[in-house]
């Protein structure tokens, strides 16, 4: 099966829609490896800390934020954004449903962790590495001082299959 | 147990239960725009599935950025007609005949009650106005809805919006969905079907209750949802009068799908709509709403009228009649967009488009247009735009741009002084 986590990035806000995560000049894109360059360009966080250029956006495989994640817009152009960028775990309080649906159609995971939880991985220290393991339904993260977090999470059984069968399409193909 | 008219749809379409929380759905309509459809029919090219399940439940149109803007946009559209074509796709809807999706479907007559419809586009939501389950979707999600005509669904539930009183003149329904959004918050009914109900509703129109459904996304939920109806039925007759010996038998036929008194809800809530303001957004979310009056005042830069949420005939008609004799102020750039042609041509029919014209509108063909910054009418960074579209978000309309949500008479009463103005204080005179 399929590795997810790695290293993680972090940002603190509710309701990120998929405007911000792909802008919507971009949709006029047919590849999605050209939407690489542009993922949360257009994010703005209050205290201005976001920047999508930073090096631990880059080399992010993980993606941790706060309530109702992928909001708005249908475009599955934001999960692909994600995943041209290597990201195939996001952790949120929650998804907005299409969002979800369309993460786990690729074949990847949205995992839901309550808000004492996702406070835990917000408080960590700088450098958090995130390894998820869908099948246990357990994540562990650890930061450079070496604190460790173990995270238990349920998917809906059907998601699960999803990202076994490698997603939906996949799955539907040799079934209906 | 009762049923919800979502349990009765989904009941009805049952196709397999992977697990006890997840429907696969047999699907009525799939529907597709040029701009999340391309790249399903290039992947579903390279992986040698070419397919359609069935031509004539598929429903085809350009909308989004028609005619084209640049090159790329012209090729999302060759893609899309390229493949209509090559899979007999009868309903097809190109330049000169295309429209915003969610006013040109309905008007082709092609949602009927307790039918299933799936789009890549969230507001999809829209059509549950017919008392159809219409649901936006992701392109995975369409690809599969292209090849095999099914889609999966957790297990519907339901909450129960009660809309009640007598709406005061100048308010209409997206004052009301605005106020309701503004209730639940952005992620309130998130994997929940909004099920409107009440005397309101009932008196609605279609037009009405598609503005309500419309939104039900920006508070999160899978879709909205009215009681199919003799409204309902006179508003498809044209296409149902070989089907039914008469709008009786038709609305008759329709209460099959109506959620019964028992039928159960997550929640519930009541809006009495008798003390309900205009309402406006005040910043990037679509729940941050406030009293019209609170944000009268406010100077904007920009006024679009249009979209799939308040681009039909009666959104033009309500800005009309604000708009009638008067002009609107140097500083605003005022932007009509008719949702669809036959839209457009009641507009000229009536005289509509003369007065919008003659107040210093500028009237754009039918297209998603501004709505969501693809093409005509983007927001410079730092300027301001009051519009009848359905979001805010930061950067929706244009990097750095700030859109005010309103209904079609807030907007034009808006064009008319270029600062947010109480509609109201024009129906008076």
């Amino acid at each position: 099966m399929k590795q997810f986590g790695g290293i993680a990035t972090f940002i603190d806000r509710d309701d990120i829609n998929t405007d911000e995560i792909i802008p919507a000049k971009y949709l006029t894109e047919i590849t999605k490896q050209a939407l690489k360059p542009h993922l949360l360009e257009d994010l703005r966080l209050e205290d201005g800390s976001f920047d999508p250029h930073s090096e631990s956006v880059q080399n992010a495989t993980v993606l941790v934020a706060r309530s109702n994640f992928g909001c708005g817009s249908s475009r599955e152009h934001a999960v692909w954004a994600l995943e041209v960028n290597n990201i195939t775990v996001v952790i949120a309080g929650s998804f907005a449903r299409i969002f979800r649906q369309n993460m786990f159609n690729c074949g990847i995971l949205a995992v839901e962790l309550p808000d004492e939880e996702l406070d835990r991985l917000f408080g960590l220290a700088p450098e958090v590495r995130i390894d998820v393991d869908p099948a246990r339904e357990k994540l562990i993260a650890t930061d450079a001082r070496g604190t460790k977090i173990e995270c238990s999470f349920s998917l809906n059984p059907f998601d699960r299959e999803l990202v076994a069968a490698g997603g939906w399409l996949a799955y539907a193909d040799g079934k209906y | 147990m009762g049923q919800t008219i979502a349990e009765k749809i989904f009941a009805a379409h049952l196709r397999d239960s992977p697990t006890p929380d997840n429907m696969v759905l047999g699907i009525d309509v799939v529907m597709c725009h040029e701009i999340t459809t391309p790249i399903a029919i290039v992947d579903l090219m390279d992986k040698g599935m070419d397919r359609v399940f069935n031509p004539d439940r598929i429903k085809a149109v350009i909308d989004h950025v028609t005619p084209p803007k640049d090159s790329k946009t012209a090729t999302q559209a060759k893609i899309m007609r390229d493949w209509a074509r090559r899979h007999a796709i009868k309903d097809f809807f190109d330049i000169g005949r295309n429209g915003v999706c969610h006013a040109l479907f309905p008007e082709k007559g092609f949602i009927r009650p307790g039918y299933t419809v799936i789009m890549g586009d969230s507001h999809t939501c829209t059509h549950g106005a017919f008392g159809a389950f219409a649901a936006g979707i992701g392109t995975t999600d369409l690809e599969v809805g292209i090849l095999k005509g099914v889609c999966a669904f957790r297990k519907p539930r339901s909450m129960k919006i009660e809309v009640v009183g007598e709406m005061q003149r100048g308010v209409s329904a997206k004052d009301i969905i605005l106020n309701i959004i503004k209730q639940l918050t952005v992620n309130g009914a998130t994997d929940l079907i909004m099920e409107f109900t009440g005397p309101v509703i009932t008196s609605m129109d279609m037009s009405s209750r598609m503005t309500l459904c419309n939104m039900s996304v920006e508070a999160g939920a899978t879709s909205g949802i009215c009681m199919p109806d003799r409204v309902t039925a006179q508003y498809l007759w044209p296409f149902i009068q070989q089907e039914y010996a008469s709008v009786e038998a038709a609305v008759e036929d329709f209460t099959k799908w109506c959620s019964d008194d028992d039928a159960v809800y997550e929640k519930t809530l009541r809006i009495d709509v008798g003390t309900l303001s205009p309402q406006v957004t005040y910043d990037y979310k679509p729940d941050q709403v406030k009293d019209i009056t609170e944000m009268a005042g406010t100077p904007v830069d920009q006024v679009y009228i249009g979209s799939c949420t308040n681009g039909r005939i009666e959104d033009i008609r309500a800005a009309a009649s604000i708009l009638k004799g008067r002009t609107i102020t140097d500083n605003v750039r005022g932007i009509l967009t008719p949702a669809t042609p036959a839209i457009y041509s009641q507009a000229l029919d009536e005289g509509l488009i003369k007065i919008f014209m003659d107040s210093g509108f500028c009237v754009l063909n039918p297209t998603c247009g501004a709505c969501l910054g693809m093409s005509s009418g983007v927001l410079a960074e730092g300027e301001v735009c009051a519009s009848t579209t359905n979001r805010n978000f930061n950067g929706r309309m244009g990097k750095g741009g700030m859109v005010h949500l309103m209904s079609p008479v807030s907007a034009a009463a808006t064009a008319v002084t270029g600062e947010i103005t109480d509609p109201r204080s024009f129906l008076d005179k």
